[in-house]
């Protein structure tokens, strides 16, 4: 440092970077236990239901921790966290109603695997 | 400001001016509003990507017997299996792992730049920048590996009809990917991982820009002799912001 610096520089508190730390190892089990999820249970409702939830609980802990919104005044927490509560509304039910009613009106039908009545009628064709 | 405040010292409060609003600098309450403008934008695609999905065909069989088609949207983990150097083997989803694991880890070296600010611990601020930045090219080499990958596609290719220069084709071998057709599934499913993906990369590449330029503005001093980090605070926010959009593209893209 050539310039001659009064600035103080504190000591690092031991506590508050094993605190970062732990969030990291949390958010490491989480992605996990999704991995084991992911290779162990068919494909399904219920899987999609465990993944928004463990997605869910990813996001809290950067959201509250690392972008430090859960020591934030509470004002400032609603303000960004009810917005988003309304998001995630429209994407659940834009998803679920919606998409399965456009599926169903446009008569589309899932490819089961077995071998007879599996070709595709695609009326863009 | 400060001398007018001072002589009005009593007056401040929540409705009488001379504090900030939800306790918070201008700066990073901004931040905080362009993020949730930005959530916006991505849940938009996130909504587009879902509806398109689950309004499109699934694949209910077996997932040991599945085989890529045109005709219903792909597995994921069939679609995302390669790893740079293991070329033939089938490792699902362990690349994408790789990539939230550094997208995380950076994500980790930004709190402790920025705690490190908060001490006015310079060196370990340029020290975990450093870090940091690392981290995001890291992470953007690693999806121009998997884009690369995707846009070429594997040598079985599909078989599926085609619309080429105005025309149909039937029965087209297709090899990897654009916006037009690919061999994994319906059309638009990798439009959308382009537009997804791709603008999730696009931030990624700001944050690592705005990285640099903040790395080298605390390794100069500038933040010291401005008495604070603050800068690093703000655009640590927008880098976990990142983080987060990937968590949520991790979910719906490679998991579900």
């Amino acid at each position: 440092m050539e310039q001659v610096s009064n600035v103080v520089v504190q000591p690092a508190d031991r506590k508050k970077i094993w605190g970062i730390w732990k969030v990291a190892l949390i958010l490491f089990i989480v992605t996990s236990i999704e991995y084991v999820f992911a290779f162990t249970m068919s494909k399904g409702m219920l899987l999609n239901v465990i993944f928004v939830t463990l997605t869910i609980v990813k996001a809290t802990y950067i959201v509250s921790e690392f972008m430090h919104l859960g020591h934030e005044i509470k004002s400032l927490m609603y303000s960004i966290i009810l917005p988003m509560l309304f998001i995630v509304w429209l994407i659940v039910s834009l998803v679920n109603i919606e998409g399965a009613a456009i599926k169903g009106a446009r008569g589309t039908q899932d490819f089961t695997g077995s071998n007879g009545a599996t070709e595709q009628v695609d009326e863009g064709h | 400001m400060s001398t007018t405040a001072t002589a009005i010292d009593n007056k401040k409060g929540l409705w009488r001016g001379g504090v900030s609003p939800f306790k918070a600098s201008y700066g990073k309450l901004m931040m905080w509003f362009f993020l949730l403008s930005d959530a916006f934008t991505f849940s938009t695609l996130l909504v587009t990507y879902a509806f398109i999905r689950w309004s499109a065909p699934a694949y209910k069989g077996e997932a040991s017997d599945f085989v890529f088609s045109t005709e219903y949207w792909p597995i994921p983990e069939k679609v995302y299996e390669a790893f740079p150097g293991f070329h033939g083997v089938e490792l699902p989803l362990v690349f994408v792992g790789l990539m939230t694991f550094i997208l995380i880890m950076s994500s980790v070296t930004m709190v402790l730049a920025v705690e490190a600010g908060h001490r006015m611990d310079r060196k370990s601020v340029v020290k975990w920048m450093l870090w940091t930045i690392i981290g995001g090219i890291a992470f953007l080499g690693c999806q121009a590996w998997e884009w690369t990958h995707f846009i070429n596609g594997t040598e079985a290719g599909t078989i599926g009809d085609v619309v080429k220069n105005g025309l149909w084709i039937n029965n087209y071998e297709i090899h990897g990917a654009n916006l037009t057709f690919n061999q994994y599934g319906p059309p638009a499913f990798a439009a959308l991982f382009f537009f997804i993906t791709g603008f999730h990369g696009f931030h990624v590449f700001s944050g690592v820009v705005i990285n640099v330029i903040i790395f080298f503005n605390s390794a100069t001093g500038m933040y010291e002799r401005r008495g604070h980090y603050e800068m690093i605070e703000k655009v640590g926010l927008y880098w976990h912001f990142v983080d987060l959009v990937w968590v949520f593209v991790f979910t719906f893209f490679y998991l579900i």
